[in-house]
């Protein structure tokens, strides 16, 4: 397990109006495989501490790392990462964690992700554009468009979007939530699929995969919770 | 460890029965797993303890029902920070459990094995003396499938990845080996008040 390190914040971006994403640059080259997550950790002047986890979006190979942070209602730390920091500051930082909900790759996968849940998937849909890679296809499920991170990057025909609530004018499908058509087209049976997004997202997600023929083993999933 | 610019933290409202770097949940009760949520009919669940034991014993629905219930009342830790107070399970004392078996004298750790094939790793005497259960109801109500029923293992002491959702079973050793989250870079014991959430923390 990586030891503490301390980053420095050298871009703040807003993906959404409750998503910003931090660019901390590392000491070192980031070691991270796509998927996987820091521990971000603020401490007082007393020593009082708070952490959280936050998944990498960006690809590795860089001492640059991007977390995307969602902003939430009462969120000790997420609300100071949103109003408090900016560029220059010092944040410390461990990782790269999480053996099991990374894809480095070597295999075709799919992604499927609800809301926030894009932000591990994005890190893999980056990988496969910059790098040789199996191909990566990725299923994103956003409230409205307001709402969806990377939205200028979510284009091409490896990555479709499903909005639940409220679609852009004239889009081809109607709003509401993942069915079974949504992933017409995009199994292939050698796919290993990471599923990320809240509790009941996941669970209906898989539900679906398993429906479609998406045997268990196959399926690894991320369950964000409010932390 | 360096202080960061401008943070001071909500201290004031933090209850001493917190674990450092954990937070209080309120009744929310988040889900994390790894995998996805098996439906498991009671009519074919099975519990089995084997490994470094004499007989491996195995029990039914209906036969781990019959056994003396044990309660828990009290927090539950789980390593992504949260914790939640005054949460009830009923169950079974793996004590109880232990005492239709004869363990091997080299008998130091446990797998605990699930249905769905995950596994975490704990020393035996953190499943002994009244400190874990196989229980099937949380609150008064039977435990959900994503909460881990229809019976899960409970350790409150550790974070919460060592009570196994949907139990199958605990396998004796006398070495320790890693399960599923502690091959992944997570803690071999996991106790919330030394912030074992790592190996090598």
């Amino acid at each position: 397990m990586p030891s503490w390190q301390t980053a420095t914040v050298v871009d703040v971006r807003r993906e959404t109006p409750s998503a910003k994403t931090l660019r901390l640059r590392l000491p070192t080259v980031s070691a991270h495989v796509a998927g996987q997550y820091y521990v971000l950790r603020l401490t007082a002047d007393d020593g009082y501490t708070a952490s959280r986890d936050y998944s990498v979006a960006s690809v590795p190979g860089s001492d640059t790392i991007d977390l995307t942070v969602e902003l939430l209602p009462g969120g000790e730390v997420s609300g100071f990462l949103h109003d408090v920091v900016e560029v220059g500051d010092e944040l410390e930082v461990r990782g790269p964690i999480g053996g099991w909900f990374a894809w480095d790759g070597s295999a075709p996968a799919l992604g499927v992700a609800g809301g926030s849940g894009v932000v591990p998937l994005m890190s893999m849909l980056r990988l496969s554009r910059e790098r040789t890679t199996a191909p990566f296809r990725l299923l994103v499920s956003a409230r409205r468009p307001a709402d969806l991170y990377y939205a200028d990057e979510l284009t091409g025909p490896e990555v479709s979007v499903a909005y639940t609530r409220q679609t852009p004018p004239g889009y081809g499908r109607a709003a509401g939530r993942l069915v079974a058509e949504d992933l017409a087209g995009l199994l292939t049976p050698d796919q290993t699929v990471y599923v990320c997004g809240t509790p009941p997202f996941c669970d209906h997600a898989t539900d679906l995969l398993q429906s479609a023929g998406v045997d268990a083993s196959r399926i690894r999933a991320e369950r964000f919770g409010p932390s | 460890m360096a202080i960061t610019r401008g943070f001071t933290g909500r201290r004031k409202d933090r209850d001493p029965r917190l674990p450092p770097g954990q937070y209080d949940s309120g009744r929310d009760w988040p889900v994390l797993n790894a995998e996805p949520t098996p439906r498991l009919h009671t009519d074919r669940w099975t519990f089995t303890i084997e490994g470094l034991v004499a007989e491996p014993a195995t029990w039914t629905w209906d036969q781990i029902q019959a056994l003396p219930r044990s309660r828990y009342e009290g927090a539950i830790h789980c390593v992504t920070t949260w914790s939640r107070f005054d949460t009830t399970f009923d169950g079974v004392s793996v004590d109880t459990l232990l005492e239709s078996v004869e363990l091997d004298p080299d008998a130091a750790y446990v797998m605990a094995t699930s249905h769905t094939g995950y596994t975490t790793n704990l020393p035996l005497e953190d499943v002994t003396d009244g400190k874990a259960w196989v229980v099937w109801d949380a609150d008064g109500a039977p435990l959900t499938p994503e909460h881990g029923g229809p019976a899960r293992l409970l350790v409150p002491h550790l974070y919460f990845w060592k009570s196994a959702k949907w139990v199958s079973g605990l396998r004796i050793m006398a070495e320790d080996e890693q399960g599923f989250w502690e091959r992944n870079g997570y803690h071999d014991r996991g106790d919330p008040w030394l912030e074992q959430r790592y190996q090598g923390d």
